[in-house]
């Protein structure tokens, strides 16, 4: 027996993902042939892209079949990530603030 | 530690807390070269997310109008222009890779030597193409839309900086992934796994484990594709 974990899956399950990544791929380029526009658009983008990434991380990359010690310590700085996508939405709003009082409408 | 041993140990969130207060090695059942992969792809994901925030920044703070993608990168085909027709190609051809060195790890594992290789080969040649099609964007909109890092016909000057500097990035990965699957094919095929032959630079006895590493690195790159797909090119 080997010294290390193995994992055997059937090829099915691959094949599936292939084809659930294909169908969501086909639909986020549907979102922009078909001219989605506004809040309606980035849903099902960020949809769509979520959908992908956690197919891809989940099978394709066996973290489902992963025990919790390495998910946490993959997933939680994550949060991190997210928090300084909060922190710089906040400030390049406020810099397109004034900019458009100082450079736009002041000119 | 082999399947049975790992059966063992409690799972879930008790796993989590007996794992990390274990006396030895916190990833139970894990090559560390698996897991230095992993934190590799961490630190990676990191850069990668660092450069799109900074991206969404200036795209966010420009009081200038953004140039719209769906525009810039369409495509001319019989007279009529499709819209990021070419970049849904090479998401395709990207994702259809990461299928076939799924299908290679899961042989891999099985220690099957020829079917291994040959969809290691699918996945390299399935890399080369998604490069050899980006060199071509690149070439497309370079030479004959005159993008420029530091100007560009259709908008804010700051496009052009952002997408050499994304793309390129993420091209470099695509590019260093294909030369290490062409290796990992030529070892497989030669049967080093199945001989533990000793690597050439690291004198380790190979094993059949490098191509799950090697898929793991692969399905990142795929993985930040989609990122850049959605946030780049779709937004």
């Amino acid at each position: 027996m080997s010294q290390y974990k193995t994992q055997t899956h059937k090829i099915g399950i691959y094949l599936w993902i292939w084809a659930l990544l294909f169908v969501f791929s086909f639909f986020s380029y549907m979102v922009d042939y078909l001219n989605f526009e506004g809040l309606l658009r980035w849903t099902l983008i960020l949809v769509f892209m979520v959908s992908k990434a956690a197919l891809i991380v989940a099978v394709f990359m066996h973290l489902f079949w992963e025990r919790y010690a390495i998910v946490n310590v993959l997933l939680w700085p994550m949060t991190l990530m997210v928090l300084l996508l909060g922190i710089m939405a906040a400030d390049s709003i406020y810099t397109l603030s004034t900019r458009l009082i100082y450079f736009v409408a002041g000119s | 530690m082999n399947n049975r041993a790992l059966g063992k140990l409690p799972k879930g969130w008790g796993g989590l807390t007996y794992d990390w207060s274990s006396d030895q090695r916190v990833f139970k059942g894990m090559p560390w070269n698996k897991a230095m992969m992993w934190i590799f792809l961490l630190s990676d994901t990191f850069i990668f997310c660092s450069v799109l925030i900074s991206y969404m920044t200036v795209r966010v703070s420009t009081a200038v109008s953004w140039p719209d993608p769906s525009v810039v990168f369409g495509l001319e085909v019989f007279g009529t222009s499709v819209p990021l027709l070419l970049i849904a190609i090479m998401t395709f051809v990207l994702i259809s890779s990461s299928g076939t060195m799924a299908i290679a790890v899961k042989y891999g594992y099985e220690k099957n030597r020829k079917l291994c290789a040959i969809f290691l080969l699918l996945t390299a040649i399935g890399g080369a193409t998604f490069v050899g099609m980006q060199a071509f964007e690149w070439t497309k909109l370079i030479v004959h839309e005159g993008i420029r890092p530091w100007a560009n016909p259709f908008g804010a000057e700051q496009f052009g900086a952002f997408f050499f500097m994304i793309t390129g990035f993420h091209g470099t990965h695509v590019s260093i992934g294909v030369i290490f699957l062409l290796i990992m094919a030529r070892k497989t095929w030669r049967g080093d796994f199945d001989r533990g032959r000793k690597g050439f630079f690291t004198n380790v006895t190979s094993n059949y484990r490098a191509i799950e590493i090697m898929g793991l690195y692969w399905h990142f790159v795929d993985l930040v594709w989609v990122l850049i797909f959605a946030f780049f090119y779709l937004w």
